[in-house]
């Protein structure tokens, strides 16, 4: 369906060439074994047993019913899991089991290790559990209330506020007072989930003193670390492989209950233990998109320049804080990353609810404000009668500057990716008529963040290349969750190489095997474990080099490195001789992001990056002036790689974040009644079929990042921010009306049209934004330029 | 994953030995063609029966044949894809094909057959879900509790009639064979169901569909229209099947069948009454429309707001006349 054409113009051999993904041909024939297809001999099976009340104290458990079933060999409870943890150190609010209390439909209370599925089953509805119930928290207005009985969790605070965070950049009110024009919009983005086609799976061994947990993981760095703390081992004595992925999207970047459950089963029994996720649980699993709720307010100047904006969300967290924290501040954190906004004071909050957690999805708290603004945007371009993407165009971010909230904007290709879509849509010159419309929105998004999750100076990525029987294994911590993490180290290697990436062979996501990378999140491994895997790969490369050339007796300059050999003589015969010379032949690289690409100010760490992708997007659809239905007709899209280090799998990335967005856009919603979740079942939460998805064009522009890896920069996530916007910006350009809140359904289209009709505003979305008890604005010096390096 | 339970599978040689073994075990079996409703409805311990009676190897349930007053004899086990993309059917009944056609998607098609679809199981977003969940909001009437959850003051379940097939049947003025243990009988598809979720059909447990007959078409041309959240997979929120007899532009006879707003499909027909001897003309068809429309009773029980597939019943049928008519 998209133009699969025009590889990146360069003198690179195999960067930025459509080649096949070095783990496709194992997918394909069906060798590839997930976590799932993970089948080691004896092994035991395990089932969780889940609260039915959406909040409640636990009065008792009683597994001996369980424990007295044939088949049944352990059963575990909180007070075999003592020690909290949580992927974020503010943030350790999770047993795996909970003893005391459970706090969302689906939060699991014990677990049983079982010879079969079914028994373990069994034996989960064997167990009597005593529950008193608590008043169920549904929503944030409801969260913002005193709790009629107890706050869901026992920290943070007050009542049932998780996190608030409120700073100013710039003079605000100045701003605004200077202003000729200022709107204010209310947004609501439901909440949704990753869904991806893996449901998570682990399995664990405890053989010898040693842990072993194979799970369906992004980020085996931070759950080998969770598992050490829980069970209160020495790291030495973990390991943690992350196994061939079905996708994570996010959704499995959290140390999680079934892989506490397997570990600890595994070490009462002797023996393997698994779980596999049925995909109900993996919908109360969660971690995803967040709820929020957001107000903003824009001054521009006469001629649309951004004066001044205030930026308020609200976000509910769900039952636990996972990301949380993280996922509050970047609510706020990426609006001038893409606009000069002179003076910006930011105030969110996130609050516990009854429901399962929310987290990172593909985006990280940004689509949501991505959404807001973008829409803010255009109506405030209608007011002033100003083209939208002229609007826009006057406040685009320039390269090489730094952004009123400190963070460092290198390469910007935010122009040319606008001029390419606005260009190939015919955008500017669309035919206005009832039920046809066009959108257009823009967007960046992070290539890693500055900071690790917890405090440690390791680097970021580590990436070792080892030479020996003249073939070339390179060993990264990075997780291949399906993105194409082992085809971008493989390339950067065989190019270094003079291979291809085929030759390469690698070994990644194994805290047992390879050195540090912190995870498949915050789209950081292109640029961090590409740049690891391009220092380790340069050096070995110089090392068989000078080996040639002593040989050679000539100059390492007069000695070429391609097609399989280095200089005169082949690959082979070249490792070999380095390795007769020097034994085994290891080289390493690593990267940390610099320390200038963000300011030093509290709640600094969300934000900086060490370069920030680009997007543009148009969409076209047309959208029944009745019913309020959709059809989808096209969508262009241009997205600011740097530099592809594979155009077949950015195009791949960047056709999947359409894919997500439009159905996020239109469908997707993680919606609550009564307490639980409406609808954990594939068939009733809607997404985007084959039928749905319209024509993608795809255009790649490339900035050549001065410090990512050959100039390459992240597409995991930015492609998907902008096509969430435009298709709320086409609908309006259809129908006239506008629909301030994702999804996009038919029945609020008919609202906002009926509103319309009855001679109100045709609009659909929230009224107003609650009062929130904001912190104090910390008010935040501008950058210190001396610091800086621009 | 989620697994199925313990059950016993039979199958039978012939549907005479099928009948005697629904004899024997009564409402404890269940019979099963392509699985594509039963299967993941007793995974989800929906429906627990404790034997499945095999039917879709039996030929004598796999046949399209021409019946002798000129329509069609369709046997129960014949898949939906094979009547969506039979060539007769889709010129004989074109509602009835596309209806097949619109159902889920095309692997659930090439193994769902035609009296699966015709006994397709009510639906409900409270009753549609894991035994777990359905525990975690109680249980309803439907199965294993004693409310309707969507409508609590309801003596009866408000689940959805979601056959595609049956009001395009139901149209055409279709009959059902039925065979039991009291020996065969021949019913108009329309009277097949009754206004019960629970209860939704009015054959007993030991009775087989085993065809379905499609009378001679004549001049009735006929369409289906189908409302639903996506392309494809989703069961209707709102279905409606039109058949009309043309006199040149003028309409002579017109059925009207809804279906997805309430527990059975319903035929609506008598509305259409004022289009009889006229040209279709937008006004009177929004009128037509609005009054057929009238007896819909969407809940808050599927996707999208009732509000919504309420006022899209009026469009559907619209449509499904319009498309009948050969009208643009």
């Amino acid at each position: 369906m998209t133009t699969i054409e025009g590889e990146s113009a360069t003198d690179l051999r195999v960067v930025g060439k459509s080649l096949p993904k070095v783990d496709a041909v194992g997918k394909l024939i069906g060798l590839t074994a997930y976590a799932d297809d993970i089948e080691l001999p004896n092994t035991l099976f395990c089932k969780l047993l889940r609260s039915h009340h959406p909040h409640a104290r636990i009065i008792s458990i009683d597994t001996s019913p369980a424990l007295a079933m044939e088949g049944v060999v352990a059963v575990i409870t909180q007070d075999d899991l003592p020690v909290k943890y949580g992927i974020m150190p503010t943030s350790e609010d999770e047993h795996g089991l909970e003893g005391e209390k459970v706090r969302f439909v689906g939060d699991p209370v014990a677990a049983v290790a079982a010879v079969d599925e079914e028994t373990a089953l069994a034996a989960c509805r064997a167990i009597k559990v005593e529950y008193q119930p608590l008043e169920a928290i549904e929503s944030i207005e409801h969260a913002l209330l005193p709790p009629s009985d107890e706050p869901i969790q026992d920290y943070a605070g007050p009542g049932n506020i998780h996190r608030a965070g409120a700073l100013e950049f710039g003079e605000v009110d100045e701003g605004f007072a200077k202003s000729n024009y200022i709107r204010e919009d209310v947004f609501f983005y439901e909440g949704n989930t990753h869904l991806p086609m893996e449901q998570h799976s682990a399995t664990a061994t405890y053989v010898g003193d040693q842990l072993t947990l194979w799970s369906s993981t992004q980020n085996p760095h931070y759950v080998h670390r969770a598992m050490a703390k829980v069970f209160e081992m020495p790291m030495s004595h973990v390991r943690v492989i992350a196994a061939p992925h079905g996708g994570g999207f996010g959704g499995k970047a959290d140390p999680f209950s079934h892989e506490v459950a397997v570990c600890k089963l595994a070490m009462i029994t002797g023996r393997p233990v698994k779980c596999t996720l049925t995909r109900e649980e993996v919908f109360y699993t969660h971690r995803g998109r967040h709820p929020v709720l957001m107000w903003v307010r824009t001054g521009v100047s006469e001629d649309g320049k951004i004066q001044a904006m205030h930026f308020r969300t609200a976000l509910d967290g769900g039952a636990y804080g996972s990301y949380g924290p993280a996922s509050m501040l970047y609510t706020g954190a990426l609006q001038p990353t893409t606009y000069n906004i002179p003076a910006y004071r930011f105030e969110g909050v996130r609050v516990f609810t009854n429901k399962a957690p929310c987290g990172p999805k593909r985006g990280h708290g940004t689509p949501q404000p991505r959404f807001a603004l973008e829409l803010h945007l255009d109506k405030i371009a209608e007011d002033i009668g100003l083209d939208p993407v002229e609007l826009r165009r006057r406040n685009f971010v320039k390269p090489y500057t730094r952004t009123i909230n400190h963070l460092r904007i290198t390469s910007c290709g935010l122009e040319e990716a606008t001029e390419q879509v606005i260009e190939a849509s015919g955008f500017l010159r669309r035919k206005k008529s009832l039920g046809h419309g066009m959108g257009f929105a823009i967007s960046s998004y992070m290539c890693g963040a500055g900071l690790p999750i917890y405090w440690n100076k390791l680097p970021h990525s580590e990436c070792i290349v080892q030479v020996n029987r003249g073939g070339v294994s390179l060993y990264c911590g990075a997780t291949d969750i399906g993105q194409g993490s082992d085809t971008v180290l493989a390339t950067v290697a065989a190019e270094e190489l003079g291979l291809w990436p085929s030759d390469i062979r690698i070994f990644s996501g194994d805290t047992g095997l390879a050195p540090v990378d912190l995870g498949s999140y915050s789209s950081r491994v292109t640029f961090m474990a590409g740049n690891a895997a391009l220092q380790a790969a340069h050096e070995m490369r110089e090392i068989l080099v000078n080996a040639v050339a002593e040989k050679m007796e000539c100059s390492p300059s007069e000695v070429t490195v391609g097609e399989g050999k280095i200089g005169e003589m082949t690959f082979e015969e070249a490792a070999n001789l380095a390795q007769e010379k020097l034994g085994v032949l290891s080289t390493r690289g690593s990267y940390a992001p610099p320390k200038n690409i963000g300011g030093r100010f509290k709640a600094s760490g969300v934000g900086p990056s060490p370069a920030y992708s680009y997007s543009a997007a148009v969409v076209d659809l047309d959208a029944d002036p009745y019913s309020g239905e959709i059809q989808l007709n096209k969508v262009w899209i241009a997205h600011d790689i740097g530099r592809p280090i594979n155009s077949l799998t950015v195009r791949g990335q960047v056709e999947g974040g359409v894919y997500m967005g439009l159905g996020e856009a239109l469908m997707e919603a993680q919606l609550y009644r009564h307490g639980l979740h409406k609808v954990p079942s594939m068939l009733d939460y809607k997404s985007l079929t084959f039928m749905d998805m319209p024509e993608v064009e795809t255009y790649l522009v490339e900035t050549i990042d001065l410090e990512g890896p050959y100039g390459a920069k992240e597409v995991g996530q930015g492609p998907l921010l902008p096509v969430i916007p435009a298709v709320a910006s086409a609908v309006h350009d259809a129908l006239g009306v506008w629909v301030d809140e994702v999804p996009i359904t038919p029945d609020k289209i008919m609202r906002a049209l009926d509103a319309r009709a009855k001679g109100r505003e045709g609009r659909y979305g929230p009224k107003s934004f609650p009062a929130i008890p904001y912190p104090t604005i910390v008010k935040v010096p501008p950058f210190d330029a001396s610091s800086s390096s621009f | 994953m989620l697994r199925l339970p313990r059950f016993s599978y039979l199958r039978p040689g012939s549907v005479t030995e099928a009948v005697e073994i629904l004899a024997e075990y009564g409402s404890r079996a269940r019979v099963v063609a392509g699985g594509t409703d039963l299967v993941p409805k007793m995974k989800r311990g929906q429906i627990e029966p404790e034997v499945v009676v095999g039917l879709s190897h039996l030929e004598e349930l796999r046949r399209i044949e021409k019946a002798n007053d000129g329509g069609f004899e369709i046997g129960a086990c014949v898949t939906l894809a094979e009547v969506a993309t039979n060539p007769a059917l889709q010129s004989a009944y074109p509602g009835y094909a596309k209806a097949a056609a619109l159902v889920s998607s095309p692997a659930l098609r090439n193994s769902g057959t035609i009296g699966g679809n015709l006994c397709v199981d009510t639906r409900c977003n409270y009753y549609d879900e894991s035994y777990e969940w359905r525990k975690a909001l109680g249980f309803c009437m439907k199965k294993d509790g004693d409310i309707c959850r969507v409508a609590p003051a309801s003596a009866t379940c408000r689940a959805i009639a979601s056959s595609d097939t049956a009001p395009a049947a139901i149209s055409m003025n279709a009959t059902a064979l039925l065979i039991g243990p009291d020996g065969q009988r021949e019913v108009p598809v329309a009277s097949l169901y009754q206004d019960n979720g629970k209860f939704y059909m009015t054959k007993s447990p030991e009775e087989i569909l085993v065809s379905l007959h499609m009378p001679a078409p004549g001049s009735w041309k006929s369409s289906y229209v189908k409302v639903r959240s996506r392309g494809s997979i989703d069961f209707p929120l709102v279905g409606a099947a039109a058949a009309v007899q043309m006199d040149g532009p003028k309409i002579e006879a017109c059925r009207v069948v809804i279906t997805a707003v309430g527990p059975q499909p319903l035929d609506v027909s008598e509305a259409a009454a004022a289009l009889i001897g006229r040209e279709i003309d937008a006004a009177v068809l929004e009128e037509v429309a609005a009054e057929a429309a009238k007896p819909a009773r969407p809940l808050d029980n599927a996707d999208l707001s009732y509000v919504w597939r309420k006022r899209m019943t009026r469009r559907a049928i619209e449509q499904a006349i319009r498309e009948a008519a050969d009208v643009a």
